[in-house]
């Protein structure tokens, strides 16, 4: 990484936090004094991943390896152009946001962590790292279908994806609300001193939301091990990041907040890979970062969006860049696998999600009396049923 | 039992939680170096050290989502807002995130987490630090709403909302802090969330009301026993789940209700109780409830205005004998 100093390790909450840090200007800490420098330097070097940087070999996958992410990706994007049908049959309802042209974000950034030990949180387009962390196609059909073999038993739907089990922590609709709430994951963990780290993902468009900047704030000042991962996309719903944004180099916002941060391409999943993984490896020293991943979204930001805010040709030469024949491409060059054995891979694919359709039609809807749990763990909660006092009516 | 402060009581409650549970901490603006802007976590710095009393930027969003983030994590913390009206830039935190995590996980998470503070109307500070959130935090299912009147049950309802599984709001008040009164020494004193107190018995008039209002409505009864009224005064001490059949007990013996709630009056605390009770227990009722709250304004910062604004205790007196047609 571009930088490498130690910085003074400090317990959260540490009242001396900052002071002699080779990051803090002295003049800017609290002594009674007014002190401005002679000139001030505000340079920093930032770490960039391109695309085709690394080979396999460089981030220590095995060819096994190699396929199994390819599998990976493709499941969901199997996944996602079936559920894309079905929202078409009516068969899932609400809004579906898909990942489509995102994938090597999820498999690359997942194959950089101890899934079950480290911690993952995105916003609602989290069908692909819920996938990727290993939420069961079945599990995840269900959830969309709004039936009671769904993973939040039909009460979350395609924006509220959550696995206990995997540290998955959602799956959150408001956009940057669940920034902090990573962040608080990453507190956790060190609180707790068990080595592991949070990686909170979020969309180009929470980079607007003060929400953002607080969790930053609070992730450097507490040395928490949070990798904040912006996943830009270009588009905040219909709004390309420079209309939105006076300043759409996102990587340079965490230099505000002192945290290293750097900038990856998102359409190879080696690239995103290596990013993630120097960042969680700094994450565990005790030192938060920024991640920008770039990337590129193909379909709208929902069902009921033509994506009419971008041209054709522009969508073409990003097809061109497409993840998943990105990493076709790298498989059939070294020869890890033929043609037809990649196709008999999608087949595969197609019919896992096939199965998982048949699996939610199959599955029942949630019992009406579920509508009253899990909203307290108390079970006897006097809930105004029908709108009425619980109370004996006389 | 000690005489204690109700911020002392509120110490004792978080002190012994913490001592008993590695997983609980303290979290907010001023809460370790400063000693807590109202003194509640005074000492306690030094008690736990800066892991687990841990003072904040001025960032209520970020460190209520942080406090949220740690609960799903299985950490317990408690969150001190310098008062409730700071909540309201953290309001996606409590409404969105606490709240409904639970539910939105199919019950995968659960948050146990106590948001804590001073709430209502604390003297001449105009109309942004004088809120009264009660009602505002009791429409989100998924949340429990707390607000004790006295230094034991601060106490004992405080424990019980560490030690909860789910979201609390815990309601204090600036104007209570230095209130003193008997606190169990017991340091497994719970007081169940959801249970109100009858706190004065009598058969001619109920008068419900918490925190502050509580004490009004103490000092009305005393007036009304004067007059030769027997008023019956219930504290509710939870909001969130409320306690309704004490109320209807209570109402179904004197047939008159007043309720006390120095929140605004719109679709308020009092406006729930009042259609609870009816719709529960309208035949037992002998004339309409009548409320006493706040002014449907902002609140004021002369001193004559808010004296105007405030509920009173002749306010409750004069409620009282409506009800009672007398």
């Amino acid at each position: 990484m571009a930088e490498t100093k130690n910085k003074k390790k400090t317990s959260v909450g540490d009242k001396d936090k900052g002071i002699g840090s080779d990051k803090v200007d002295k003049a800017s800490q609290a002594n009674g004094h007014v002190d401005i420098p002679e000139s001030l330097d505000f340079d920093r070097s930032i770490e960039t991943y391109q695309s085709g940087d690394y080979t396999h070999e460089d981030i220590g996958l095995s060819e096994d390896q190699v396929l199994a992410m390819y599998r990976d990706m493709l499941l969901q994007r199997r996944f996602e152009e079936r559920a894309a049908q079905m929202y078409g049959r009516q068969k899932i309802a609400g809004f579906l946001h898909l990942y489509i042209g995102q994938e090597a974000v999820s498999t690359g950034s997942v194959g950089a962590i101890k899934v079950g030990h480290d911690s993952v949180i995105t916003a609602y387009r989290d069908h692909g790292l819920g996938l990727a962390l290993g939420m069961t196609p079945n599990e995840c059909m269900a959830e969309l279908f709004g039936k009671v073999d769904g993973s939040s038993r039909g009460k979350g739907g395609s924006m509220h994806y959550f696995k206990k089990e995997l540290n998955f922590y959602g799956g959150h609709g408001i956009v940057g609300g669940h920034i902090a709430v990573g962040v608080g994951i990453a507190f956790a963990h060190k609180y707790k001193e068990d080595g592991g780290c949070c990686l909170t993902f979020f969309g180009d468009g929470a980079v607007g939301q003060g929400s953002f900047h607080e969790a930053a704030n609070l992730a450097s000042l507490y040395e928490l091990p949070a990798v904040l991962i912006i996943e830009n996309n270009q588009y905040a719903m219909g709004t390309a990041t420079h209309r939105a944004f006076a300043q759409p180099d996102f990587y340079r916002y965490g230099v505000s907040y002192n945290m290293q941060s750097s900038v990856a391409n998102g359409m190879d999943v080696f690239t995103v890979l290596k990013a993630v993984s120097d960042h969680a490896k700094l994450a565990r020293e005790g030192r938060p970062s920024l991640l920008e991943i770039r990337t590129y979204r193909y379909r709208g930001h929902s069902m009921s969006d033509p994506a009419n805010y971008r041209t054709k040709d522009e969508l073409d030469q990003k097809k061109e860049e497409d993840p998943i024949i990105l990493l076709k491409s790298y498989i059939l060059e070294h020869e890890m696998s033929t043609n037809d054995d990649l196709d008999a891979v999608d087949e595969e694919v197609k019919k896992e999600v096939l199965d998982a359709v048949e699996f939610s039609e199959k599955s029942d809807p949630p019992p009406i009396e579920s509508i009253y749990e899990d909203v307290y763990e108390q079970r006897d909660y006097p809930f105004l049923t029908d709108g009425m006092a619980r109370g004996k009516r006389e | 039992m000690a005489e204690l402060q109700l911020r002392e009581a509120l110490r004792t409650a978080m002190v012994e939680e913490m001592e008993r549970d590695d997983t609980v901490f303290l979290i907010g603006e001023e809460v370790a170096e400063y000693n807590g802007a109202y003194k509640v976590s005074e000492g306690m710095l030094e008690m736990f050290g800066a892991k687990r009393v841990i003072d904040t930027p001025i960032s209520e969003s970020g460190f209520s989502g942080l406090g949220v983030g740690a609960a799903l994590a299985g950490l317990r913390p408690i969150v001190e807002f310098m008062t409730f009206n700071f909540s309201f830039v953290a309001f996606d935190q409590l409404v969105n995130n606490a709240a409904k995590i639970r539910y939105m996980s199919g019950g995968q998470f659960g948050v146990p987490i106590v948001f804590r503070g001073p709430n209502g109307a604390a003297g001449q500070l105009a109309a942004t630090h004088n809120s009264s959130v009660e009602s505002l935090y009791s429409v989100f299912p998924g949340l429990k709403v707390v607000a004790p009147s006295n230094p034991d049950d601060a106490k004992g309802l405080l424990k019980s909302s560490i030690r909860d599984n789910d979201p609390v709001i815990f309601l204090e008040s600036e104007l209570m802090y230095g209130m003193k009164g008997e606190v169990s020494e017991d340091d497994d004193y719970l007081i169940p969330i959801g249970k109100a107190r009858v706190a004065r018995e009598g058969d001619d008039v109920t008068i419900v009301a918490h925190q502050k209002s509580y004490w009004l409505a103490m000092q009305a009864a005393d007036a009304l026993a004067d007059d030769g009224y027997n008023a019956e005064v219930i504290d509710p001490r939870t909001i969130r789940p409320l306690d309704l059949e004490t109320i209807q007990t209570s109402v179904k013996k004197t047939n008159r209700l007043v309720v006390v709630d120095e929140s605004n009056p719109f679709a308020s605390f009092s406006s729930e109780v009042t259609y609870q009770i009816q719709e529960s227990v309208f035949d037992y009722l002998d004339s309409p409830i009548i409320r006493v709250t706040a002014k449907d304004v902002p609140a004021p910062y002369a001193k004559n205005l808010v004296d105007y604004y405030m509920p009173r205790t002749e306010d409750i007196v004069a409620a009282a004998k409506r009800v009672m047609y007398v």
